[in-house]
C-alpha cells in the first residue's frame, strides 16, 4: 500500500496536484491512500518551503509545483 | 524530474533557436504589419482618430505580448537555478544590511507563490536568516516581478518600468532593514521556534538534478502558464489606452490625481493597500490614471501597494506573525511607498 501525501494549505494548484496524483495512481494500478495535509505545523514537519508539495511514503518527491500526469506516474513508481 | 518526452535536448534547443528567430522576425516588422492591416486590410482613413486608435492597438498588443513571452521564458529557465532552498541556503546566518541587499535581489529570481509564504517564512527564519531579511525577501518577491516590469517596459518605456525596479528594491531592502533594527522577534508566533532553530533544516528536501532541456521546459512552462493567465489584461490595458482618448476629458485626472494635489499619494496607498490584484490587472487601470493626467508617482504608489500588501496576505501571514508585527510590517512598507510616490511627484 502506497501512502501519498499532498501539502498544501487548500490553494487552486494544491487541489490541481491531488487530482493529478491520484490519476497517475489510478493508471499504475498499485493499492494506494491519498492525504491531504493541510495543518501548517504537520506541513512543515516535512521541510517543505513551497506548497503544493508530493510525499510519496514519507518522501518529499516535488515541490512547489504541479507536474504532468507521466511525471508524477515517474515520481511514485 | 527527467522529462520523459521522446524530443531529445539537441531537438528542443533547435527548437529554442527557431523560436528566437522568429520572434526577432516578427518583431522587427510588427509596425509595418500594423500599418498595412489599418489601412489596407481594415480600410480605415489615414490621419483618422479611429484610423489611429486601431493602429495604435495592433500595433501595441503583439508587441507586448511578444516582450511578455520572451522574458517570461527567459525569467522561467533562470528560476529553474535558484530554488527557495538554495536562496535560504545563501541567506541563512547572513548579516544584516548585506542580508537585505542580497534577500531584495534573490526575491526577484527565487520562484514565490503567495500562496506558499508562511512556509517560506518558517522555513527561513528557523533556518537561522535574520526576521528583517526575511522580510526584505518577502517585500520583493511578489512586488518586483517580470510581468509588471515587461508591461510597464511595453506600455510607458524603459524609464518608468526601471524606476519601478528600483524602487521596489529600495523599499524592499530599507523596509527589511527598518524591521530588524525593531527588534520584532517576540511577536512572531512562539510555535514558529518551538523546535529550535534547526540548522538541519537548511538541507531541507532533495534538489533535483536538471539538465538544460528541463530548464527549457520549465521556460515553456511559465509561458503557457502566466501568459495564459494574463494576456487578457494586457488587451484590455492596451485597450484603454487606445480606446479612452477624446471620450474622457483629457486632465480629467489631473485635479485629483495630479500632482499638484498633495494628499493623492497618501490616497493612493490607503485604496491600493488593502486591494489584492495580480501585476498584470493592475495596468488596465494604471494605463487609464496615467493617460488622463495623474502624477506618475502616484499611479505607481498605487501600483506598489496594490501589488506589494494585500488584506489576504495579511490574513495568511497571521498564523505566524502576531498583529502587532502585521501591523508593524504593513505600515513600514505603506510609508516607504509614500516616500517613494511623493520622491517620484517632486523629480519627475
Amino acid at each position: 500500500m502506497k501512502k501519498i501525501q499532498i501539502l498544501g494549505t487548500g490553494c487552486a494548484k494544491c487541489q490541481k496536484l491531488a487530482a493529478v496524483a491520484d490519476e497517475a495512481a489510478k493508471a499504475l494500478g498499485t493499492p494506494y491512500e491519498l492525504q491531504k495535509v493541510t495543518d501548517l505545523k504537520q506541513i512543515m514537519s516535512f521541510n517543505v518551503m513551497s506548497t503544493p508539495a508530493l510525499v510519496v511514503d514519507g518522501v518529499v518527491k516535488l515541490s512547489g509545483r504541479v507536474p504532468t500526469v507521466d511525471e508524477a506516474k515517474q515520481l511514485m513508481g | 524530474m527527467k522529462s520523459s518526452t521522446a524530443s531529445s535536448p539537441s531537438i528542443r534547443f533547435c527548437a529554442v533557436v527557431f523560436c528566437l528567430a522568429v520572434w526577432w522576425l516578427l518583431y522587427r516588422h510588427l509596425s509595418e504589419v500594423a500599418v498595412w492591416l489599418t489601412y489596407s486590410a481594415f480600410g480605415l482613413e489615414r490621419g483618422s482618430h479611429l484610423g489611429a486608435s486601431v493602429e495604435f492597438f495592433v500595433f501595441e498588443v503583439p508587441k507586448v505580448l511578444l516582450l511578455l513571452v520572451l522574458v517570461v521564458f527567459g525569467v522561467g529557465v533562470v528560476r529553474t537555478f535558484f530554488t527557495p532552498e538554495r536562496t535560504r541556503r545563501l541567506l541563512a546566518g547572513r548579516r544584516e544590511s548585506v542580508g537585505n541587499v542580497l534577500a531584495a535581489l534573490l526575491g526577484t529570481v527565487t520562484p514565490f507563490c503567495s500562496c506558499s509564504a508562511v512556509p517560506l517564512f518558517i522555513g527561513f527564519v528557523t533556518a537561522g536568516v535574520p526576521l528583517g531579511v526575511t522580510f526584505s525577501f518577502l517585500i520583493s518577491a511578489p512586488m518586483v516581478n517580470e510581468v509588471a516590469l515587461v508591461l510597464l517596459f511595453g506600455m510607458f518605456g524603459w524609464k518608468v518600468a526601471g524606476l519601478y525596479l528600483g524602487m521596489g528594491l529600495i523599499i524592499a531592502i530599507t523596509a527589511g532593514w527598518t524591521l530588524g533594527r525593531l527588534r520584532l522577534e517576540k511577536h512572531v508566533e512562539s510555535w514558529v521556534y518551538e523546535n529550535g532553530t534547526n540548522t538541519d533544516a537548511a538541507e531541507g528536501p532533495e534538489i533535483p538534478v536538471l539538465c538544460w532541456s528541463d530548464r527549457l521546459q520549465a521556460g515553456a512552462t511559465a509561458v503557457r502558464e502566466i501568459v495564459g493567465r494574463v494576456w487578457v489584461y494586457v488587451l484590455l490595458g492596451i485597450a484603454v489606452g487606445a480606446g479612452i482618448h477624446g471620450f474622457v476629458p483629457e486632465n480629467f485626472m489631473a485635479s485629483i490625481m495630479g500632482r499638484d494635489a498633495w494628499w493623492s499619494v497618501p490616497v493612493a496607498v490607503l485604496l491600493g493597500v488593502p486591494m489584492y490584484a495580480n501585476a498584470a490587472s493592475i495596468i488596465p487601470v494604471v494605463q487609464a490614471l496615467l493617460g488622463k493626467g495623474a502624477a506618475l508617482g502616484t499611479v505607481l504608489a498605487f501600483m506598489m501597494a496594490v501589488i506589494g500588501l494585500s488584506l489576504p496576505e495579511a490574513i495568511i501571514l497571521r498564523q505566524v506573525l502576531k498583529p502587532r508585527l502585521i501591523a508593524t510590517f504593513f505600515g513600514v512598507v505603506a510609508g516607504g511607498i509614500l516616500i517613494v510616490g511623493y520622491l517620484f511627484n517632486l523629480v519627475l
